[in-house]
């Protein structure tokens, strides 16, 4: 638990991926299910899930496939044929 | 030269021409006959039939595909293809000819393709290469997904598409190669070992439709194996539905097509990941409205136990307990009081029957000296003077002895 809130502080919701953001939403929802919190650390919990929720909206809003290719063993990006 | 009545038979062109067709149509080799050669003259009217010629160096051979047959076609016949076709000889009597009506066709050496396709199946299925319990599970939300195949084929396009279309946010790295052709298969193992290297969750390993031996890099001992050995789960998916690869046997999961491989690879899609966002916010905002509530339902629990014991309470219960005396005094009081009224009504009853007026009024008297006051009650005190005492006053009298 205080791994976890020491991770937290690592990163703002801003820099988190989306699978990241959506585990931690996950874990917090989960804890204000179980209810074991003092209360502000509860509402605490609360504004980060909804900072959470609107980071995640938002990546899913401008999501955009990045297709890259292999050269030998190095990435280059990958420019597709118009259609 | 005149022809002998007896030596030589007289028959009209329909006559002749339907004893054509019974001696070759009754030929029941001929009913069901693989005819190898080169298509010439194809020609495909609105009809939907197809017409052609098959050639070899030193004949040709009239051939029509009926319209059903003509549609299951899976190879795109042209001028100049080998091919082997399979059908019927038969007679067009209008035109006095004879014509193969072919109901199936493939390119020339696919007998033999498939033979090899049977015998090496058979010997990597021995080997354990396509055993259920190998199978890896494909993931369901793959962040990066790699994708072999050929750089400029439309199977590339369409996987793109629907990647883009249902997941976005995936990361997707591209490993070309050749599908077809000697150069395909080493070129194939190579793509998948190099992408391996890039550690990518699913790889999709895919091709257009075409002939079985377009296909055939894809039946290659070294890239059955290569598919069998990768890190990541592979996705097949070569040519159309009815193809099947020795890749789709050794491949973890078998799509019909390059997009239901693109489809299987993402089974959860940006509209399910918006759905649960949705319902987690939808959860989020329940949890923390319950929470005040319950914070609130506690303080005004507290708040009625904090009456229950406060002092005013205590106050209210004295007050309670004085009107109670003082209820229990009143009534104490009042009844003795109505003893005591109740008492003197008595007495004054009995004074009442003890007062000589009463007596008087019955018509008695009360004689008095009137010297000393003395009640005359004998004779012997009845001289001189007295007063006489009646119901409503007195007089006096004197005796004289």
């Amino acid at each position: 638990m205080a791994k976890a809130s020491a991770k937290k502080t690592e990163k703002t919701v801003e820099e988190l991926s989306y699978e990241e953001a959506l585990t931690e939403l996950e874990g917090i929802v989960e804890s204000l299910e179980d209810g074991q919190n003092p209360l502000e650390e509860s509402l605490n919990l609360f504004e980060r899930g909804q900072a959470l929720v609107t980071h995640c909206g938002a990546l899913l809003e401008s999501a955009q496939l990045k297709v890259q290719k292999l050269a030998g063993e190095s990435l280059i990006s990958f420019e597709e044929d118009p259609e | 030269m005149q022809p002998t009545l007896f030596s030589s038979i007289h028959l009209t062109v329909s006559q002749l021409t339907f004893r054509i067709r019974k001696l070759l149509e009754g030929d029941l080799e001929m009913q069901d006959v693989w005819v190898e050669g080169e298509i010439s003259n194809l020609s495909r009217p609105n009809s939907g039939h197809v017409y052609f010629t098959l050639k070899d160096k030193n004949a040709s051979l009239k051939c029509m595909m009926w319209k059903p047959d003509a549609a299951r076609l899976r190879v795109n016949l042209q001028d100049g293809m080998a091919v082997e076709a399979h059908g019927r000889l038969t007679v067009y009597e209008p035109q006095g000819s004879y014509q193969l009506a072919v109901n199936l066709i493939q390119p020339k050496g696919e007998g033999a393709l498939y033979q090899e396709f049977l015998r090496l199946k058979a010997m990597l299925e021995v080997e354990g290469l396509f055993d259920p319990e190998h199978k890896r599970s494909i993931p369901q939300f793959p962040k990066k997904i790699g994708i072999v195949t050929s750089q400029t084929g439309a199977a590339l396009r369409d996987m793109l598409n629907t990647i883009r279309r249902r997941l976005p946010l995936a990361r997707v790295i591209l490993a070309p190669s050749p599908v077809q052709g000697v150069d395909a298969p080493p070129a194939l193992v190579k793509a998948i070992q190099s992408l391996n290297h890039q550690n990518p969750e699913v790889i999709l390993l895919a091709r257009g439709g075409g002939s079985i031996e377009d296909l055939w890099a894809f039946n290659d001992e070294r890239v059955v194996r290569a598919v069998a050995n990768s890190k990541a789960p592979v996705i097949s998916g070569v040519g159309h539905e009815t193809d099947f690869t020795l890749c789709d046997f050794s491949a973890d999961l078998r799509a019909p097509t390059p997009t239901a491989a693109a489809e299987l690879a993402t089974p959860i899609t940006i509209l399910d990941l918006s759905r649960d966002l949705l319902s987690a916010r939808a959860r989020l905002n329940d949890l923390t409205l319950n929470l005040l509530a319950e914070q609130k339902t506690i303080v005004s629990s507290i708040t009625a136990r904090l009456k229950y014991v406060s002092p005013e309470r205590q106050l209210q219960s004295e007050y309670q307990h004085l009107d109670e005396f003082s209820r229990r005094a009143f009534s104490a009081l009042t009844h003795r009081i109505q003893l005591q009224a109740s008492n003197v009504d008595g007495i004054s009853k009995r004074l009442q029957s003890l007062n000589p007026q009463g007596i008087l009024s019955r018509g008695y008297a009360i004689i008095t000296r009137k010297d000393n006051g003395a009640v005359v009650s004998k004779t012997s005190q009845a001289h001189g003077e007295m007063k006489v005492r009646v119901s409503d006053g007195e007089f006096e009298i004197n005796r004289k002895s």
